[in-house]
């Protein structure tokens, strides 16, 4: 059986120290910030590469596309299992990260070849599935029990850095360079690179307990309280409406402008950046599991802000710092709450369980939120999804 | 401390690397913005560069352009992500610039140059799709009253005589006739396409026919050249407006582009890098016009 407190009567280890943040996790979220850097530098300039530098239609964008989603969420499990099979989860990570960094010279090799831009985009998000279960592993391994909302909360403040960061330095060297596209690609390579050399360099990995080979991967759900966990993830994941959508409801119903919008995202992506270690230090003091839920609390009230359409730019001044909010109680605190359930040998599998679960539940969320938004229209939708969402969070609570 | 100096020294190296091969890209320094004649018959065009070139000279950095009576239209992406802007410019420079969210689609002027029209690209708005789909959005602007649509959603669309009230209703591709007032544009909603004739006086679209998409008027305001689909292909039509007479044109390929009129006889349109044209007829075969280009423009 598989208890919280596993660790809890171990003197702490060498680099478990309870007052600083681990090497290790600077180390591996100055990685994330670099890693997504360049990943988001591609993401933010692929359809504009696609469309005006290849000439390839719209329609093939679709359909190359929908490959971000699904490729993530198996490897996810894949990377996660294989780190713990191997007791290596900095080897998995760094296969992870390299095979990222290598598809960004396919880009201008590729040409435009529809086939050929589809695998490099398959492979890229097989790279970042591979690597984020080995990774947050690693981040709890690092840290001491009581200090992983915090770790995390530094860790994800880090790779939200980066994601903001990506995109600015995309255009601008298009602006610079004059829609020189390859210039974008080799940068972005070049980071990459760096980020492994970092993560092959400077980040130790943690010595972890290697008891033995764990089993077959799926007994990680046997445990009642992971399982619980990954479930109630994945409901209230399936009660979140996609960003993007929270973002035109946020534009609609506060009147603003429509040329507003590419920039509602940085609002949120800023006060995840800001709050995540506040909040993941908060998370151990008084409880991940609440705080995970609370920050559901703070969307809920958010979703009810745009479902009353109370007009303006107050509306957006608070909706979109309540998402940011949301985020910095949710992301690393869920990843923070869960490590201590899972043992050692098993973390990276444990993790990247609730990840996927959670992932799938906000595919299918966003499907629903369209069929309640077409059925009802925008403002109704938030509303009955902030209801739904409120159930959610209670039945969470109690369970 | 080896390991230290080595990974130093790598990430160093990596950087420098990249600094010197942005750098040699670079050197092919940008041209100056030149003065483009907005009046002649010349052919205007966006190079591989993103820049709109006509003849010899170097225009604005544009995605897309169009040109008629001496007002240019440039459609670009800008620095901020999923952004674009509208650019108007006239014979003393720069007149009008509309930021607008999406990535840039469609720019037309008005036979007049009176009214400029855009269409662009919003991907993540739409409802059921989620991830890899994407909507449009087309609008247009009065250069003389000011007057400003950001989108034709906020139109009356007319489906065979009833309302459509449907959410899921796209525009893309407007063209106007010369009287300022009335256009031609495609509405998309529950996997239907119709052309419809709008009016800005008031403010409702009247579907006209179905599967006819980014419509283009010709000189003489008789004809639409279009993008017909047949399968996830599009190819050039030519619709005679006052008989309803159907032509196909002699492009057998897939072309996703709005049509341009060079004059009454010949359709261009952007394809595989380049431009080409071909008899509005639906005789002869298509002919190279351009190599690496796109979106052509001829100012009348």
């Amino acid at each position: 059986m598989y208890v919280s407190s596993v660790r809890a009567g171990l003197p702490a280890e060498p680099g478990r120290s309870h007052h600083k943040i681990s090497a290790t996790v600077i180390g591996l979220g100055v990685v994330s910030l670099i890693t997504d850097l360049s990943a988001e530098m591609v993401t933010a300039v692929l359809p504009l590469y696609l469309v005006y530098g290849l000439g390839v239609g719209y329609l093939q964008l679709g359909a190359i596309d929908g490959l971000y989603t699904g490729a993530t969420a198996v490897l996810r499990l894949a990377g996660g299992h294989l780190a713990d099979r191997w007791q290596r989860p900095k080897a998995v990570a760094l296969f992870g990260y390299g095979l990222s960094a290598v598809t960004r010279l396919g880009f201008p090799l590729v040409g435009s070849s529809v086939a050929g831009l589809g695998l490099l985009i398959g492979v890229d998000r097989a790279g970042k599935g591979i690597r984020t279960g080995p990774r947050d592993a690693m981040i709890t391994l690092a840290s001491p029990p009581d200090g992983l909302g915090r770790a995390f909360g530094v860790h994800r403040a880090l790779d939200t850095a980066g994601a903001l960061l990506g995109p600015l330095v995309a255009f601008g060297l298009l602006s610079l360079l004059f829609m020189d596209y390859t210039s974008v690609f080799a940068v972005s390579f070049c980071f990459a690179v760096v980020a492994v050399v970092v993560l092959a360099v400077f980040v130790r990995q943690p010595a972890g307990v290697a008891a033995r080979l764990p089993g077959l991967s799926w007994n990680v759900l046997k445990d009642r309280q992971v399982r619980r966990v990954v479930l109630i993830t994945a409901l209230l994941g399936v009660c979140t409406v996609g960003d993007m959508f929270l973002f035109v409801g946020v534009q609609k119903s506060a009147g603003l402008p429509v040329a507003v919008l590419p920039l509602l995202p940085l609002v949120t992506a800023l006060t995840f950046m800001v709050a995540a270690a506040p909040v993941g230090k908060l998370a151990d003091r008084v409880g991940r599991w609440k705080v995970f839920l609370a920050g559901h609390v703070v969307l809920l009230l958010a979703y009810a802000l745009v479902a009353v359409s109370w007009g303006g730019w107050l509306a957006a001044a608070l909706v979109l710092p309540a998402h940011g909010v949301f985020y910095a109680c949710t992301d690393g605190v869920l990843m923070a709450h869960v490590g201590p359930l899972v043992p050692e040998p098993v973390r990276a599998t444990g993790l990247a369980f609730v990840q996927t679960g959670q992932a799938l539940g906000r595919a299918a969320g966003a499907v629903l939120f369209g069929v309640a938004a077409t059925g009802l229209s925008l403002a109704p939708a938030f509303g009955l999804f902030a209801a739904v969402l409120a159930v959610a969070v209670v039945v969470g609570a109690r369970w | 401390m080896k390991r230290t100096v080595l990974g130093v020294v790598l990430v160093a190296a990596v950087l420098a690397a990249g600094g010197v091969f942005v750098g040699l890209r670079a050197t092919g320094a940008r041209p100056a913005e030149e003065t483009l004649d907005l009046r002649g018959g010349e052919l205007l065009y966006v190079d591989p560069a993103g820049r709109v070139r006509q003849g010899g000279r170097t225009g604005p950095a544009c995605q897309r352009v169009d040109v008629a009576a001496g007002t240019l239209i440039c459609l670009r992406a800008t620095a901020v992500p999923a952004q674009s802007e509208i650019v108007v410019y006239d014979g003393a420079g720069e007149r009008l610039r509309l930021p607008e969210w999406g990535s840039p689609s469609r720019a037309r002027v008005s036979p007049s140059g009176n009214v400029v029209m855009w269409t662009v690209f919003r991907a993540g708005d739409s409802y059921l799709g989620g991830v890899g789909t994407f909507s449009t959005t087309a609008g247009l602007y009065d250069l003389k009253s000011g007057e400003h649509h950001g989108s034709l959603e906020d139109f009356t669309l007319m489906v065979d005589g009833v309302e459509h009230t449907a959410d899921d209703v796209n525009y893309w591709g407007i063209t106007f006739t010369r009287d300022d007032r009335t256009f031609y544009a495609t509405a998309t909603s529950s996997g239907k396409t119709w052309l419809v004739r709008g009016s800005l006086d008031t403010k409702v679209l009247t579907s006209v026919r179905e599967n006819v998409e980014c419509p283009s008027l010709s000189p003489d305001g008789s004809r639409i050249a279009y993008k017909f689909r047949t399968g996830d292909q599009w190819r050039l039509h030519v619709l005679d407006l006052a008989s309803g007479r159907d032509t196909p044109l002699a492009e057998p390929r897939h072309v996703d582009d709005q049509p341009q009129w060079l004059d009454d006889s010949y359709v261009a349109y952007g394809r595989d890098k380049g431009i080409w044209k071909v008899p509005a007829s639906g005789g002869g075969s298509p002919e190279l016009v351009q190599t690496d280009a796109a979106s052509p423009a001829v100012a009348r």
